[in-house]
């Protein structure tokens, strides 16, 4: 209650509709029969009571599942609430659960009551049992009772260092429901996010990123440190998790990095035109300018891109919208169009999800047409489609149209226009509007087609057709006489008010081209004019004035007549065009100067109406969200940043090794409160310590530091392939993984020089290979490369540092601290997970021959690449070999 | 996230609601019932709804809507594909997803929604999982639990929700251990009126039953997997592997699932196996019209084409319709004016044929389009795209498995302009 301020709209809203469910019954319209069923209720609520307060398991199982189909119907079963209550504690485990259903419901209304049940909560919360943790803390946290906040906080604190992912993972779900509780909370549970976000379960990320986005979406700093191990475990996230993350990290990667885009031609052209490269001086300067500007990903960037790529492919429509409107967001544009194929593939699903991505396509095929082009067919309308699939698809169809497909297109349009779902003929015939405005080449075209359409049978088809050819017609002023006629003439069977009210409208624009039929069409909606509708009356006024003022020896009398009975219409809309017609082109006396300028007023040259696609304005909502469906603001939307101009320090994104955090843990306490100054120092320092590995180089580390810079991206890569290697060793058990660890640890010391040169050359290789082409994953790239690599540059840094220091004592330690600080380098943060492939074939090839080694390796890789996606045990994979190698076609 | 769950039947009574934060009232619902009322169709009810304080999003399955009550920014494919997560277990669990199993099962509904989302955010929506927390009600097993008292909830926490395959239970067992695969193909086409393809695409799918016993790991290949031009996976699938070697690598989960679904790229000619010969026309003036439709087979490499089944949805005006068919029976609907015709066997000897008379009422004007046609047809044992399974391995059992594969071809939206 004491957050009642703070969050006023949510309460209020609540209490709002507490109050009118309070009044539901007693409103019911079927009062006698409601009675009646009350109180058969209240007897069978005794025997209920009766049933829960035996002995028997069964009985009471029996009154709980009775207890909860009330619920399920919405009926009140809330009186039960001390029997119930009492039951908790039961041993059988189905009793247990439909308490906790049962309490989640009405607890918030018997708050006194539901006190009692906190205790076994307590109790429970301590259980060996991990799913009875896990679920004594989501009833825990789900019942809202204001008075146990400081009981959830210090539930939720304890489980957030629970040894089960899966009980932290209902931590992380409680923290949004202790938020909503009592918004004053929130530094504490700050915190607790902080803390979890640093988890490294797959279970908890999904989760811990939803109760950061709902309770501090704006704490962006708290990413930083997360932001690769989150894009990595990426993949290996449940699905719903997936969602979540993504849209989380779009919104983080639109602070952090600059655009992609190139400024200057954000929408046209992408390629660089070389021939303009050096026509005059000034321009050269210019792009000589941008050339040096010439815009290189952060590898994070490229990172966030190349994780979220695998995941288009996932069956789950939501992941796959996620990653499309990600790379709409973030990709460059020449690589935003990988993402069409699998946004088409989803029109196979359900109704609603066609609606949605239907929604989103028509939105990107607005500003980038060149995406959706190959797919046209696609868009294709089926008389089976529901109404609003079928404009959705039209809207599209529309976008895309072009000089060369437009002949395609009308030619399928006019299959639609004959569709017996006439809201979606009246449609096709506006796309028709549109293309005809958009297409120069086929204005004439569609307009004799439009004009062939008014002798339809169908008067919504008819009507359609009348205002979209007006809009036309005012586009094109030339040529009009023959149609307008042929427009009179049908003005006698029209009665569609929108249709007529065009047709008196394109006539009296028109109506010196016009002379002989205007002044008749006046006489005859004058005789009409009082059974008009208001929109033709004020079209009939127009009309008369023009006229008037055009051909007043005429209509002059005609005019008058027509302004007398506007004077006495019931509409005050229409007596107020009257009144304003007649002062500005009737002279008399007292009317001023501007009825001298009436004609210029009413025949001035209009501009043509613009046909614009209702999905122009969506756009800058982020693509996939509540708020873009909706065309407005949903609550708790978060707008999407413009890009920095400058991106923010890329230092941020590094881990410190816990190593190095123990070392300078006072340093680093100060740095990490933030003095900007002094962070890119301690960073660098951080980073020399961590690559080059030198302790010795400090007073060097100015002088270095933009050699450093330039490392830096490299590292971050390396870091990246080798970070895809840690998803395998996630799948390891615990103790599985400290063997391989020492193991792989004294495989290093024992590593002979023939094989580590062996391994560079591979490196070198494969690095050539992969460097060519950046966007191959890091498939092929198994850890052992990485760690070579690693070998390689922490080899010719330590050259370096020698040369630098000159002295080779110095080399020495630093050789022997390599161990411990390669890791730290390029595994991130996750410290004790340690790739698990470079010790299945380093010291295979240490003890083997090296033919026999060579193929080993081989086999580890394509091993390792199993293993990147899916996670496999090392045992399994080891397995794997054996079987390969002793009988290749084992299987069937 | 997700604030409540209301489902809806036909007529518009809410026979179930489940809560996840606090309680929202029913009479949000009208602001459902408004739109459906607006909508006439129920296909045309927009899954998202704006009211004032809440958003409705609702899917529509198995003449249910699934609304569902938001309070704050989400993106709408997560709930509707969710509200699609529920409507297949409660298929999974019950065999069907109809209003009386729900209300028949209704504690267990409640249980699985429970588990399946805390806090509005989903929990756990793996039907293996899911399975494991609460078991599916069997007649056996509610015989069991009513003499021994134990119940359908599980106690101890799932394998699979831990591990990094949470599709897969531990401790999987058969005594015969199969693997099937159906490689299932659907030609989605428009046909114009005079017999050319407007547009024609393959969409397949390979839906398995896997019953294997611990955890096996199967590799299955492809004689052309070049075929497949856009693919969506099922989680278990390692996607790198697909990606170097087109070679599908997985962990299955137990029991029925649905491997991956792929679209056979454009490039490719699709064949269209039926054509359609057909006669509909409406006399100006007069209360009749003819209506005359042949189908026949075509390119259908030797193989039979079955189950062909044809709907028309005739305009508005036809009040009768009197035809007789060489094959099969035909029904019509004056009320909703649907004429299906159903075929069955095509034999290229003696080509079904329905031919008759139209009624209109008179007075009405002579409709303006042609009906489309839209076709139903199966062939068995063939993909029509070609593609073909190569071998299947498996990896990490001893055991020799029983491997089977059966293709087969349908219409997906098959339609003929006329």
């Amino acid at each position: 209650m004491a957050g009642n301020g703070l969050s006023y709209s949510e309460q209020g809203g609540e209490a709002a509709l507490e109050l009118a469910q309070e009044a539901a019954p007693t409103t019911a319209p079927s009062a006698p029969a409601a009675f009646g069923l009350f109180s058969s209720d209240t007897k069978k609520n005794e025997d209920l009571k009766q049933m829960l307060e035996s002995s028997k398991d069964s009985a009471k199982l029996d009154a709980m599942k009775r207890i909860v189909g009330m619920i399920a119907k919405g009926k009140n079963a809330s009186e039960l609430f001390p029997a119930v209550v009492k039951n908790v504690a039961s041993k059988n485990i189905e009793i247990k659960k439909l308490v906790y259903v049962y309490l989640m419901r009405y607890a918030e209304e018997q708050q006194d009551l539901a006190l009692l049940s906190i205790s076994t909560f307590q109790r429970a919360l301590k259980d060996p049992n991990q799913l009875i943790r896990a679920s004594a803390l989501r009833v825990l946290s789900s019942i809202r009772v204001p008075i146990i906040v400081p009981i959830m906080m210090l539930a939720i604190k304890e489980a957030s260092s629970d040894l089960s992912p899966y009980v932290r993972k209902n931590a992380a779900h409680a923290i949004q429901k202790l938020y909503s509780l009592d918004p004053e909370q929130k530094e504490m549970l700050i915190e607790v996010i902080e803390k979890l976000l640093k988890d490294r379960s797959t279970l908890v990320a999904g989760s811990v990123v939803m109760a950061f986005e709902e309770v501090c979406p704006d704490r962006i700093d708290l990413i930083h440190k997360n932001y690769r191990k989150l894009c990595t475990l990426l993949v290996d996230v449940e699905e719903w998790g997936q969602v979540v993350i993504i849209h989380m990290l779009t919104r983080y990667a639109r602070t952090q990095f600059v655009s992609p885009w190139k400024k200057d031609d954000d929408d046209v052209v992408e390629e660089y035109n070389e021939n303009n490269f050096y026509e005059s001086d000034e321009e050269q300067k210019e792009k000589d300018w941008k050339v040096k500007k010439t815009y290189v990903m952060d590898p994070d960037h490229r990172l966030l891109l190349r994780n979220t790529k695998p995941l288009l492919q996932s069956r789950n429509a939501a992941v796959v919208m996620a990653v499309a409107q990600l790379y709409w967001h973030l990709a460059p544009k020449s690589e935003a169009g990988i993402v069409s194929k699998s946004l088409v593939r989803l029109l196979r699903s359900n109704r609603e999800v066609q609606y949605i991505v239907l929604q989103n396509i028509a939105t990107m095929s607005i500003q980038r047409k060149g995406m959706f082009e190959p797919y046209l067919k696609s868009f294709y309308v089926r008389s089976t489609d529901p109404t609003m699939i079928k404009t959705l698809k039209l809207e599209i169809l529309t976008n895309l149209a072009n000089e060369a497909n437009i002949s395609t297109l009308l030619r399928e349009f006019q299959t639609y226009v004959k569709s017996q779902d006439k809201q979606f003929a009246a449609a096709t015939i506006q796309a028709i509007g549109r293309c005809a405005t958009n297409i120069t080449e086929v204005t004439d075209t569609c307009l004799s087609g439009l004009v062939c359409l008014l002798s339809n049978r169908d008067e919504i088809v008819v009507a359609e057709s009348v205002v979209v050819i007006k809009k036309l017609l005012q586009t094109q002023p030339s040529y009009h006489g023959e149609i307008i006629k042929h427009m009179a003439k049908l003005l006698d069977n029209i009665t569609v008010p929108v249709a007529r009210a065009s047709i008196l409208w394109l006539i009296g624009e028109y109506c010196e081209r016009v002379p002989k039929i205007a002044p008749d069409v006046l006489r005859k909606t004058a005789k009409s004019f009082t059974n008009e509708d208001d929109l033709v009356k004020l079209q009939i006024l127009n009309l008369g004035a023009k006229l008037y003022l055009t051909n007043s020896k005429q209509t002059k009398l005609l005019t008058q007549y027509v302004l007398n009975l506007g004077k006495y219409d019931q509409s005050y809309d229409i007596r107020d065009r009257t009144r304003f017609i007649r002062q500005l082109i009737v002279p008399n006396e007292k009317s001023g100067a501007l009825s001298k300028y009436a004609k210029k007023i009413f025949l001035a040259q209009k501009p043509a109406p613009l046909l614009e696609s209702p999905f122009k304005a969506r756009d800058h909502f982020q693509l996939g969200t509540l708020s873009h469906t909706l065309n407005s603001r949903a609550a708790g939307y978060l707008e999407l940043s413009d890009w920095p101009e400058v991106a923010p320090d890329p230092a941020l994104r590094n881990v410190e090794a816990p190593e190095a955090a123990k070392e300078w843990t006072v340093f680093l306490g100060k740095t990490k409160k933030g003095k900007p100054t002094e962070k890119f120092y301690s960073e660098s320092e951080e980073e020399e310590d961590e690559s080059a590995s030198t302790s010795a180089t400090e007073s060097e580390s100015g002088s270095e530091s933009e050699k450093e810079d330039k490392e830096e991206g490299s590292s971050d890569e390396s870091s990246g392939s080798s970070s895809s290697s840690e998803e395998s060793s996630d799948s390891e058990s615990e103790s599985k993984e400290s063997t391989v660890k020492k193991t792989s640890r004294t495989a290093e010391k024992s590593d002979s020089e023939d094989i580590k040169k062996k391994a560079k050359r591979i490196t070198k290789k494969r690095n050539t290979s992969s460097s060519s082409d950046s966007e191959s994953s890091s498939s092929e790239e198994s850890s052992s490369d990485s760690k070579s690599e690693s070998d390689l540059r922490s080899d010719s840094e330590s050259g370096k540092s020698g040369r630098a220091t000159s002295s080779k004592k110095e080399e020495k330690p630093i050789q022997d601290r390599k161990a411990p600080n390669k890791k730290d380098v390029f595994l991130l943060d996750l410290d004790d997970f340690y790739p698990v492939t470079s010790p299945l074939s380093v010291p295979a090839a240490a003890v083997l021959s090296p033919s026999l080694a060579a193929d080993l390796e081989g086999l580890s890789l394509s091993g390792s690449s199993v293993i990147d996606v899916c996670l496999l045990s090392s045992e399994l994979l080891q397995f794997n070999c054996k079987i390969a190698a002793s009988h290749p076609s084992e299987g069937s | 996230m997700i604030h409540s769950l209301f489902l809806i039947n036909c007529s518009g009574d809410i026979f179930l609601e489940k809560h996840w934060k606090s309680v929202v009232s029913q009479s949000v619902c009208d602001y459902f019932f408004e739109a459906q009322e607006k909508a006439v169709d129920v296909e045309n009810v927009p899954p998202v709804i704006s009211t004032p304080h809440h958003y409705l999003i609702s899917i529509y399955r198995d003449k249910i809507f699934f609304v569902s009550v938001i309070q704050t920014e989400v993106p709408p494919l997560f709930v509707i594909e969710f509200l699609h997560r529920v409507a297949d277990t409660f298929q999974d669990y019950f065999g069907e997803c109809s209003e009386t199993s729900i209300k028949d099962n209704v504690v267990i509904v409640y249980e699985l929604l429970e588990e399946m989302l805390d806090n509005g955010f989903p929990l756990a929506t793996e039907s293996n999982i899911l399975k494991e927390l609460i078991k599916p009600p069997t007649i056996l097993r509610s015989v069991v639990n009513s003499i021994t008292g134990s119940s359908n909830v599980g106690d101890t926490l799932p394998t699979g929700q831990l591990s990094n395959i949470p599709w897969r239970r531990a401790g999987v067992k058969y005594t015969n251990n199969e693997a099937y695969f159906d490689v299932i193909e659907e030609i989605d086409a428009i046909i114009d009126k005079s017999g050319s393809t407007v547009f024609a695409e393959i969409q397949g799918v390979i839906d398995s039953c896997i019953k294997l016993s611990g955890m096996p790991d199967l590799s299955l290949s492809f004689m052309n997997p070049r075929l497949l031009d856009d693919v969506s996976f099922h989680p278990c699938i390692r996607f790198k592997r697909w990606e170097s070697e087109r070679v599908l690598s997985f962990i299955p989960p137990d029991g029925n699932f649905r491997l991956i679904s792929y679209r056979v790229s454009s490039q490719n000619l699709v064949a269209i196996p039926v054509y359609v010969k057909h006669m509909i026309s409406f006399k100006e003036n007069s209360s009749s019209g003819r209506f005359d439709v042949t189908i026949g087979p075509k390119q259908n490499m030797g193989k039979t084409v079955e189950g062909v089944v044809m709907t028309v949805h005739m305009p508005k005006a036809v009040l009768n319709m009197n035809l007789t068919s060489t094959q099969g029976n035909y029904t019509f609907d004056p009320v909703t004016k649907v004429l299906t015709w159903d075929i069955g066997k095509i034999t290229p000897q003696k080509l079904p044929n329905l031919k008759g008379i139209v009624n209109l009422q008179s007075g009405a004007p002579k409709p303006e389009e042609n009906p489309s046609l839209n076709i139903q047809f199966k062939i068995q044992q063939l993909a029509i795209s070609g593609l073909k399974v190569n071998r299947l391995d498996m990896y990490g059992e001893k055991y020799k498995p029983f491997k089977g594969v059966k293709y087969i071809t349908k219409a997906g939206k098959f339609q003929v302009r006329t």
